[in-house]
């Protein structure tokens, strides 16, 4: 239901990439977003889009599970799930029951670098929600109770989506093996031990740091006019008060030197899987001119049925039934590089690894050939387009790229970055993430089912 | 996450629309020179095209010792077809953009094509290849049996697949709706390509077949297309099709023991057919009782109140032998007998005394409302399209359905309630390890 974390991966298909062809550079902007900046520093973004009398309204505000303090594991998740209860003027329980009779939707999420509301309405209810959303914004008003059985709700939440499902707990330990010190090695909705123990004070304290409107983006989509949103900003969140909120300053990976592996053995895996993740660049972290090249490297070495590792694992050599790599290109710090495999009937996982290093060996050796590029170029490009027919699209696009330090102006010019990249920057990007030093391992196993 | 494939269900069920200003609902009923049917909005702004198709009689169609002949199909149509190898289709699809899938469901058989306006030839004439000329190769064959078989093995362990695999053998027991669509690892390991070669020569038939097109087209640009993709299959085959079913273990409880934490549980009763003249009533009613989200009845009991739960939900399933009326709920261990109690007794208060007037006005203001939220992708309008042909419901009724929800009374709901709510009569099952419940026969697997 709602109240979730899962939004980055609706993001990421969508950036996958672009190419030459498709698109002409003279209408390469993507979204023709309209901004404005009000004085106490809140950033508001309009897309219009008059196709259907609707709105995605969202404020998302620069603060995640990674910006917790140690100790309090799920206290961003958890104050999402709280800004549902009530205000002076919006009783606990009301907020999504006055959208819902206002013929709306509404909904929220958390990750690692943002966390994320918004009410979906017809056009003509855009005043209603903004007032309520500003108004949560500061005077949010918590009880015993509501914290009590949200946490409840919470421990419900983390059952449902990890402590039922062994997949879930491996890469929940592959993501605390990889990062050393950075909090991304800390699952969004928390540790079950620290959730338990989290409480009213810890979820103001949180409130009163981060949700103000200078760490907020407020991001509109649809059949307005941004004229409009821009003076219903000014008068709903433009009164509200600046915060001293801190500075984001996370704890940052030390230099990595060994190779870390995970088997876990499990009565509740039927079927065994493999994975790796190398910690990579993002387009603002790390080394980040190769961020958009690995975006096309990771399509053309495991993005679909005619990547390499399709071709080789599971076409020609039968050894897997599924195989591939990942990777999303924006994150506030290091991310993620993936690799995955899932082992054909009577298949050993340790002979899959071994036919996976191979194949990425001999590709970091010997490239790929350049149509191979301008495919997985054209089909990053079209993704783009594709991701303008649906309205409530471009505004999580803009969400996740603001509150992970990028800037409007690279949303837009996206697709020309993705023009750019040549071969050598590919085999370059490819060269450099991949590094066993700088990696986890993890198989997935049956119970009493060795990987060898 | 869990109310994802319920809202996937909604759509396909109840797929009507409600006038809206703009261009949205201008739909056009296209028949080509050949006399094939869509239905179309044509919408220039974004340079692409959604194209959603189904066959009446899906995976009912399989043979039970080769169940999931259907399924298998849909994997196979879009490896190799025509001229074209395995790869070099799959080639052809990324060089162009184009987004192809197709699926079997227990009653249709469906596909989907996506395309940039500038490939629109090609794209047609790739679904054109894929449902007259697949090839069927062994190797792909391999492949995707492959593929289909880690899915199956790996669903044997998933407690949400075990609890809808036992709720809907024991409910329908040797009907075609009592066995997994997918199949099971036997009867998928059997499936040759004749036996797909067969499902498809059945399947798809031109009397059948429903379609909707969204984006970037005319009425005279799409006739023709069609006639090219779809003018080729028969114009109708021979099917048997089933019986209609009623459901069966009514107020049973099974309880499947599984090493974890939180016990998932699937409860259903019988439902109305999407034609039943109380239709709207019992949408209204279940939207205030288990359907609404946020603001349902049940999650105000379950999980506001109590803190028992994440997800509670309730949704209305016709199918087109029978119907069924779903809910689900996922809970710790300790506290399903408690769960279970509260949403038996809230199920009973509702027939009993029905909604307030209050709560009948938000319902019909909440889906009328909210209607047009679901026309804001081309795909998503598509899709509605489908559904609105497939239940007859006339081309003008994205203007009436707001009228047909805002007609319901609480008199109607007064009787749809009393007809609908059965706590004692639910089809229960739990998978976990619950704390002092005792299935009527507890099957251990």
């Amino acid at each position: 239901m709602s109240r979730n974390f899962s939004a980055f991966a609706i993001i990421c298909f969508v950036f996958a990439g672009f190419t030459a062809g498709l698109i002409r550079p003279a209408d390469a902007a993507l979204f023709h977003p309209k901004t404005h900046d009000l004085a106490n520093g809140m950033q508001v973004v309009v897309i219009e889009d008059h196709r259907a009398p609707v709105i995605a309204h969202m404020v998302w505000y620069k603060v995640g599970a990674a910006d917790e303090p140690p100790g309090k594991s799920g206290i961003a998740h958890f104050l999402e799930h709280l800004m549902f209860k009530g205000t002076p003027t919006v009783p606990s329980g009301e907020f999504s029951k006055i959208v819902a009779r206002n013929g709306g939707r509404d909904n929220a999420f958390t990750s690692y670098d943002y966390t994320g509301y918004f009410q979906n309405v017809a056009q003509d209810k855009l005043e209603l929600v903004m007032r309520m959303e500003a108004d949560r914004m500061v005077n949010l008003e918590l009880t015993e109770k509501d914290i009590k059985t949200e946490r409840d709700v919470v421990l419900e939440e983390r059952r449902s989506r990890t402590d039922n499902d062994p997949a879930a707990q491996m890469r929940e330990a592959m993501n605390a093996a990889l990062y050393l010190g950075h909090p991304y090695g800390i699952p969004v909705i928390g540790w079950n031990h620290e959730i338990e123990a989290l409480n009213h004070r810890d979820a103001l304290a949180f409130y009163r740091r981060y949700y103000a409107p200078n760490n907020a983006i407020l991001v509109v989509a649809g059949d307005v006019k941004a004229e409009a949103v821009f003076t219903l900003a000014e008068k709903y969140f433009g009164p509200l008060q600046r915060a001293d909120t801190p500075p984001r300053v996370r704890p940052q990976e030390p230099p990595h030197r060994a190779a870390r592996r995970i088997a876990f053995n499990d009565a509740r895996v039927s079927q065994a899987s493999w994975q790796r993740k190398y910690l990579a660049p993002t387009r603002t972290a790390g080394d980040s001119k190769h961020a958009i090249p690995l975006s096309l490297f990771a399509d053309m070495l495991g993005g679909g049925t005619t990547s390499r590792l399709y071709r080789e694992l599971v076409v020609k050599q039968k050894l897997a039934a599924g195989a591939g790599a990942y990777y999303n290109s924006t994150g506030l710090d290091l991310g993620g590089f993936m690799l995955y495999a899932t082992p054909s009937p009577g298949v050993k996982l340790a002979d899959l690894e071994e036919a996976m290093d191979k194949v990425v060996a001999e590709v970091l050796k010997d490239g790929f050939a350049e149509k191979d590029l301008e495919r997985s170029r054209t089909g990053l490009l079209a993704a783009a387009i594709y991701a303008r027919d649906n309205m409530f699209t471009s505004p999580r696009i803009f969400g996740d790229a603001l509150t992970s330090g990028l800037t409007v102006e690279e949303v837009e010019t996206w697709t020309d970055r993705v023009r750019e990249v040549t071969m050598a920057h590919v085999m370059a990007a490819g060269r450099s993430v991949v590094n066993i030093r700088s990696s986890v391992t993890g198989l997935l196993l049956p119970e009493g089912e060795a990987g060898k | 996450m869990i109310r994802i494939p319920y809202l996937k269900i909604l759509c396909l069920t109840f797929a009507f629309m409600l006038p809206l200003s703009a261009q949205a609902t201008k739909v056009q009923e296209v028949r080509s020179p050949g006399g094939i049917t869509a239905w179309l909005v044509s919408e220039p702004k974004i340079p692409l095209l959604s194209v959603s198709f189904s066959f009446l009689g899906g995976g009912s169609l399989d043979l039970p010792e080769r169940k999931g002949t259907g399924n298998m199909v849909s994997g196979l149509l879009d490896e190799g077809a025509g001229p074209y190898n395995s790869l070099a289709f799959q080639t052809k699809l990324e060089e162009l953009a184009v987004r192809m899938s197709f699926s079997a469901g227990r009653d249709s058989f469906s596909g989907s094509l996506r395309t940039l306006t500038t490939n629109r030839d090609a794209a047609f004439e790739l679904l054109r290849l894929a449902l007259n000329e697949p090839h069927f190769e062994a190797e792909a064959v391999e492949r995707i049996r492959r593929q289909i078989l880690t899915g199956l093995i790996a669903a044997r362990e998933n407690p949400n697949a075990i609890a809808g695999r036992l709720w809907f053998k024991t409910a329908f027991a040797d009907h075609p709706y009592g066995l997994p669509n997918k199949g099971s690892t036997e009867t998928v390991k059997a499936i040759t390509a004749d036996d797909m070669r067969g499902f498809l020569g059945k399947a798809l038939a031109r009397d059948r077949l429903t379609i909707g097109v969204v984006g970037d087209i005319t009425a005279a640009e799409l006739g023709p297309l069609l006639d090219r993709t779809f003018g080729a299959l028969p114009a109708s085959t021979d099917i048997e099709t089933p019986a209609q079913v009623s459901m069966q273990g009514g107020g049973t409880l099974k309880v499947v023991e599984k090493p974890i934490p939180q016990s998932q549980v699937i409860f259903g009763s019988m439902g109305l057919a999407r034609s039943d003249p109380d239709w709207y009533a019992a949408y209204v009613l279940n939207y205030v009782l288990g359907g609404g989200g946020f603001t349902s009845r049940l999650t105000e009991e379950v999980r506001e109140k109590r803190g028992l739960a994440y997800s509670v939900y309730s949704y209305l399933y016709p199918m087109d032998y029978t119907a069924i009326y779903m809910g689900g709920v996922g809970t710790q261990n300790t506290r399903v007998a408690e769960a279970l109690a509260v949403i038996k007794a809230e199920i009973a208060r509702t027939r009993d005394n029905g909604l307030t007037a209050e709560e009948l006005a938000n319902a019909k203001t909440y889906l009328n409302g909210s209607f047009p939220l679901r026309l804001t992708a081309s795909g998503r309008i598509a899709r509605l399209l489908l559904a609105i042909q497939r239940e007859n419901l006339g081309i003008d009724y994205m203007d009436r359905r707001a009228g047909l929800i805002n007609a319901v009374t609480l008199e109607d709901i007064a009787r749809v309630a009393k007809r609908l709510l059965q706590p004692d009569n639910l089809l229960v099952v739990v998978v976990g390890k619950p704390d002092g419940l005792m299935g009527d026969k507890a099957d251990k697997k």
